[in-house]
């Protein structure tokens, strides 16, 4: 693991109020959330945000939530929140935030998951781990680097996947674990060696997202297509409501 | 601050378990994984744990040799920055006070970073993992600990947040001066107390 030269967050990140502009449904689990934020930031594609709520008592609760969006200049991120039953913060994301609510926020977070499109990239997503990678593959078409670029999306069923409309391309592949759309020529399985794309460019680094088992899983994968370990990075979604 | 979010009101404050730092919640028998790098499978035939840097004897313990040494346990509450805290939690291992009383602190020192079989490191104050609040633990409840917890061994310095408890802990490097470490260098705060909130660099 090298040592990054930039920190993603060397100085302090404080609270901000961010006003909700948009609410677009992923799929019947996964919304996405446009904010504007108040006081605006260049994020990096892979970077986090916390989102905290506070009642009226004092009570608060947070969560951390990728950004979806590239870096684009503008004020405003895209947070993509999947409901998760009993989750705190993101069943109240989902069933009562409207557009017009504040949410505090801070951030951007992390300097490890992070791709600065300025090198060959494996990203390998499993589910809701797809959304920091949507974060690269927008930076890498916005700013014409597909080229370095390729996404490996696995979901379980068509109706799992976030950005449909948007993922599809030269320089992805959709991988369906359970059931496939119709006439979709690769039949249901778990992400296997032949779905990575060949030959990796030298010195590609693999961003692997999404469950604990998914990560595990992937990056036996990436390694038996002849990654070191050392270039894979890995974030787990953790159920953290 | 001094703002709330149109129509939260929160849940389960009433009982609020007052051992649940500000802005945690209890994850109950969850345990959730949050590892930055693949999960290596460490051979115990080959392990070893290093004290190395400002010590009279730098030491390396096979771990068989590790396990001679005095047992220590630790039950009590762990807590992880991404905001969950796990309770009732049962790790046995070895003192960290063990294992420097065996290499010798020298005077001057201030500062400790672990580092870990994968490239992993963080740091932690001298103090923090000195005074029966820091061990190298192998067994979770009583069963070898997992490697997706950190397995074989992991730091364990539950009184911060978890990611100081180093997984596939490899060693401390004692220095006379702070270093900051893998998610230290990442944005994260140098000691991590999650009675202070300490998340971030700069909280």
């Amino acid at each position: 693991m090298d040592s990054p030269s930039t920190a993603g967050l060397a100085r302090a990140t404080p609270w901000q109020t961010a006003r909700v502009v948009a609410v677009k449904p992923e799929t019947t689990r996964a919304k996405t959330f446009r904010l504007a934020l108040s006081a605006p930031f260049e994020h990096r594609a892979g970077q986090h945000v916390v989102v905290r709520l506070t009642a009226p008592d004092g009570y608060t609760a947070s969560r951390s939530y990728s950004i979806a969006s590239a870096p684009d200049g503008s004020a405003e991120i895209e947070l993509t929140v999947e409901r998760l039953e009993g989750g705190e913060v993101s069943t109240f994301l989902h069933d009562d935030v409207t557009v017009g609510d504040e949410l505090e926020v801070r951030g951007p977070i992390g300097g490890w998951f992070v791709w600065n499109a300025d090198s060959p990239a494996l990203l390998v997503g499993g589910g809701s781990g797809v959304v920091p990678l949507m974060a690269m593959l927008r930076l890498a078409r916005r700013s014409g680097r597909c080229g370095l670029i390729r996404l490996v999306a696995s979901v379980r069923t068509p109706d799992d996947l976030y950005y449909a409309n948007e993922i599809p391309g030269p320089e992805t592949t959709l991988v369906y674990t359970r059931a496939t759309p119709p006439s979709f020529p690769r039949p249901p399985a778990r992400l296997r060696d032949d779905d990575l794309p060949k030959p990796l460019a030298p010195g590609t680094r693999a961003y692997i997202c999404g469950s604990s088992g998914f990560a595990d899983a992937a990056s036996d994968v990436v390694v038996g297509a002849g990654l070191a370990t050392e270039q894979i990075r890995v974030e787990r979604f953790g159920p953290s409501g | 601050m001094g703002r709330f979010t149109r129509g939260f009101a929160g849940r389960g404050r009433g009982e609020r378990d007052p051992r649940l730092p500000p802005g945690q919640y209890d994850t109950g028998n969850d345990w959730p994984v949050l590892t930055a790098e693949v999960t290596p499978r460490l051979d115990t035939a080959t392990w070893t744990f290093k004290i190395e840097g400002l010590v009279d004897r730098p030491t390396t313990w096979t771990w068989d040799e590790i396990h001679a040494l005095p047992p220590s346990s630790y039950a009590g509450a762990i807590h992880c920055v991404t905001t969950w805290s796990k309770f009732d939690v049962h790790f046995g291992g070895v003192s960290v006070d063990t294992l420097l009383g065996v290499a010798g602190v020298q005077p001057g020192a201030t500062h400790v970073l672990a580092f870990s079989h994968t490239a992993y490191t963080t740091n932690l104050p001298l103090a923090d993992v000195t005074g029966g609040k820091a061990w190298v633990v192998w067994d979770y409840e009583g069963r070898p600990l997992e490697a997706a917890h950190g397995g074989p061994a992991r730091l364990l310095v539950p009184h911060l947040y978890f990611w100081k408890s180093a997984k596939f802990v490899a060693g401390l490097r004692v220095l006379d001066h702070d270093e900051p470490g893998f998610w230290e260098q990442n944005g994260y705060h140098d000691r991590g107390d999650p009675w202070l909130e300490q998340r971030y660099q700069g909280d």
